[in-house]
């Protein structure tokens, strides 16, 4: 969970960081008071949106972008007029910036904060090492700037250290770093002081990624967080409720925190095919198989939907509603692998509510697992026009298809092709096990097997491959 | 012979007396694992009772488990904020392996963990993990149990129904599972998939190893380089989430491509390296085994 940058200074200021005096605004006539309020001749404007590069932004005055207001969501001004002024240009219309993608986000609220006399500035990250299991802490004299670009062009100006979350930031890995990166001696308590107070912020929190750019050293060798961006552990959000809180819907997309209330992981992803899968690692395989196999139609998943392990009826209900919401859905793909939850229950989960929700766009279903054979056949005498499917490339298949069907059913032209993906199959050379002797799949088997419709044959190969592994085994326990 | 568990696995659930506790406890003894009984502190001396009437013990430690019930492994289904001290309790307890399936435990409750498991002998597998087993002999999680069949081919997979794709294909194709393991979606995890790599390369049983990753992080590309140096047996392999949109977390807390690292491009790149068989899609796991088994 990501949160604002006033957010993330009131966290600072509870856990001892030197930050600015600043005030929340979310209308004109609060910023010339805050502005007022503050005193200092010089006052920055703030636009709070969830995405970095503020200050080298653009603002529209609509979401299309087509009005362009002015240069940059963050205003240094001089006075309360001005500050007012500036707030006037901000608040109500779209920044957009290099972290907003191809898109923008409205200003709603502004921060209106105290200027300071900057020295120095620094870059500053604290981020969670998962193959290290340790936070790691990220420190770079060229504050201010695109850290990525800092990464790429001057690698060696970027400092990484470990440090143990339950020791917190030690003074010595502070102070080495406040050295190399140039401060001086005057400089270093300051440094370390605010260092460590971040560290202690980080671990606190439960925050999984703090970064503060540019933290600055003043003229006065203070060293002061004049940014703050944070994110948390989803999973240890229980723990903060304070935090919790801190959640702002008009950042987030309406349907992923819909699923998210109903325990369910959901990503809208623009395409056309809506997707309703059990398990992330098959959701997320789905809505590949979908971009691989249905380019050719202009299919795309439209989202990334996992439903979870223990999907009820009700659950299934939503989760439907919640990708037919979407307009640009022309066909549903429900990819479901049958485990603990079993395709019987799903089958009746999807049918309550493709009754209950109406269904107006073509169903493909693929069931697989756990009572199957019930599943399939409550779908197939529910009297629906349901489009089964053996497997996942049929299913995404026939999805696309559907879709192209749906789209021409509605007058609309058909999508244009987008490009295939790169082939991911890949067979090394001369790495195939030679084939051994006295393996359990006959030779005639195979070819049987390899015909893909030829379900007898499968069965028999499968029924013969079972008795010859009886055998084996009955084999072996004699060996025994 | 398998690796991880077998038949002489003598398991417990801590968490048994909850619902799901209780739910795939009953799975494990029906499939045939060697149960002990289970942990819930506070219910020691209570008699859990299967779902075919066998009374079971309840113990309030672990330590009493292991001392009383002989226990050797533990899955563990405590809810996220007693799950890492339940894991940790399991490690100072002795137990040999640790399957942790809980979804949801915080990150700074696994660095302990890992600490912990540092400086034991202990094995953890996940947590929000599927689970492990040894098809015919121990099963231990929320994997069907029926769609395995005892064979050659060694599993490991971040993702649970991924996994199950891979095994029902693969008893299709003939050729079973020797042992399949879930090392679950977390960023923070026990067994990775080096370590189900080294096991399997040892295991005479498993001739082929199927290992199927996702974005985020990368254990993947770690394990190809591992695999390129010490892994003579064929492994297949697939990537999910080539679809997935960069800073988007995909339902598990490990699948998330942040900046440039963790991408499905990276790991495919990594895979072709290392002279993986790369399956087109889940669907083809089965076919592309049989191929690497040169089989077809």
């Amino acid at each position: 969970m990501k949160i604002h940058e006033y957010q993330g200074k009131q966290l600072f200021r509870q856990h001892g960081v030197p930050v600015l005096q600043g005030v929340a605004c979310t209308t004109v006539e609060q910023v010339e008071a805050a502005a007022i309020q503050l005193g200092s001749p010089v006052v920055v404007v703030k636009s709070q949106i969830h995405a970095g590069g503020r200050g080298k932004g653009t603002v529209y005055a609509d979401e299309a972008m087509h009005h362009k207001v002015m240069d940059g969501g963050v205003k240094v001004v001089k006075g309360a007029s001005a500050a007012k002024e500036a707030a006037g240009k901000l608040l109500g219309n779209y920044l957009q910036t290099i972290q907003t993608g191809d898109g923008c986000k409205q200003v709603k609220t502004l921060y209106v904060e105290d200027g300071c006399q900057i020295a120095k500035e620094l870059y500053f990250s604290i981020l969670l090492d998962r193959a290290a299991a340790a936070p790691v802490l990220i420190v770079s004299s060229e504050g201010g700037m695109d850290i990525e670009e800092v990464a790429h062009s001057h690698p060696e100006k970027i400092l990484k250290a470990h440090f143990d979350p339950h020791f917190g930031l030690g003074a010595w890995q502070a102070r080495r770093f406040g050295f190399e990166i140039g401060l001086t001696p005057a400089q270093i308590p300051a440094f370390v002081k605010t260092a460590q107070a971040l560290a202690k912020c980080f671990i606190e929190t439960d925050a999984d990624m703090l970064e503060v750019n540019p933290l600055v050293v003043t003229t006065k060798d203070e060293v002061v967080a004049l940014d703050s961006k944070m994110s948390f552990d989803d999973n240890a959000l229980f723990r903060h409720p304070d935090i919790a809180a801190m959640l702002d819907p008009n950042e987030e997309d309406a349907a992923e925190l819909e699923a998210k209330s109903h325990d369910m992981a959901f990503v809208k992803l623009g395409g056309n095919i809506g997707c309703m899968v059990n398990g992330a690692g098959l959701a997320m395989a789905t809505m590949d198989a979908i971009a691989q196999y249905g380019a050719a139609q202009g299919a795309f998943p439209a989202n990334f939907l996992d439903v979870g392990g223990g999907a009820t009826a009700e659950k299934v209900t939503t989760a439907f509603k919640i990708i037919l919401k979407d307009a640009s859905v022309e066909a549903i793909l429900v990819n479901i692998f049958g485990g603990i939850m079993k395709c019987d229950t799903i089958a009746t989960g999807v049918l309550t509510a493709v009754k209950e929700v109406g269904l107006d766009r073509p169903l493909v279903v693929r069931l697989e697992g756990t009572n199957v054979k019930e599943g399939k056949k409550l779908i197939a005498e529910s009297g629906l026009t349901v489009i089964a499917a053996d497997d996942l490339k049929d299913g995404c298949v026939k999805a696309a298809k559907a879709a192209a069907e749906y789209r021409a059913s509605k007058g609309l032209a058909p999508r244009a092709a987008l490009p295939t993906p790169a082939a991911i199959a890949y067979i090394p050379k001369g790495k195939a096990k030679k084939a051994a002797k006295g393996k359990t799949v006959k030779k005639a088997d195979k070819k049987a097997m390899k015909k893909a419709g030829k379900k007898a044959a499968k069965k028999a190969a499968k029924k013969e491959a079972k008795q010859a592994k009886i055998a084996k085994k009955a084999k072996k326990a004699k060996q025994r | 012979m398998a690796v991880l568990v077998n038949k002489k696995t003598r398991l417990i659930c801590q968490g048994i007396t909850g619902k799901v506790g209780t739910f795939h406890s009953n799975g494990a003894i029906t499939y045939g694992t060697n149960f002990a009984g289970g942990v819930t502190p506070g219910k020691g001396g209570q008699t859990w009772v299967s779902e075919k009437g066998k009374n079971f013990p309840v113990w309030n430690t672990v330590a009493e488990a292991v001392k009383h019930g002989g226990a050797t492994a533990s899955m563990i289904f405590v809810p996220p904020p007693g799950a890492a001290d339940a894991i940790c309790e399991a490690i100072d307890a002795g137990v040999p392996l640790i399957v942790a399936i809980t979804e949801g435990i915080p990150a700074r409750d696994m660095y302990i963990v890992k600490k912990k498991l540092a400086n034991s002998s202990s094995r953890l597998v996940g947590p929000n993990c599927p689970g492990v087993i040894t098809p015919g002999e121990c099963k231990i999680g929320i994997m069907p149990g029926y769609i395995h069949k005892r064979g050659s081919t060694g599993i490991v997979s971040r993702s649970g129904t991924l996994t199950y794709e891979a095994v029902l294909q693969s008893t299709n194709a003939g050729l079973g599972q020797s042992t399949c393991i879930g090392i679950g979606g977390d960023p923070i995890k026990g067994t990775d998939f080096i370590d189900a790599l080294t096991l399997f390369q040892h295991d005479d049983e498993t001739k082929y190893i199927i290992m199927i990753g996702e974005i985020g992080g990368d254990s993947e590309e770690k394990a190809c380089a591992f695999i390129e140096k010490h892994v003579t047996k064929p492994v297949v392999g697939f990537i999910a989430g080539s679809r997935a949109p960069k800073g988007k977390r995909m339902g598990h807390a490990g699948a998330i491509v942040s900046g440039n690292t963790g991408t499905a491009e990276a790991k495919f790149a990594a895979m072709r390296k290392a002279g993986v068989f790369i399956a087109e899609s889940p669907a083809a796991l089965g076919e592309t085994l049989l191929i690497a088994a040169g089989k077809r």
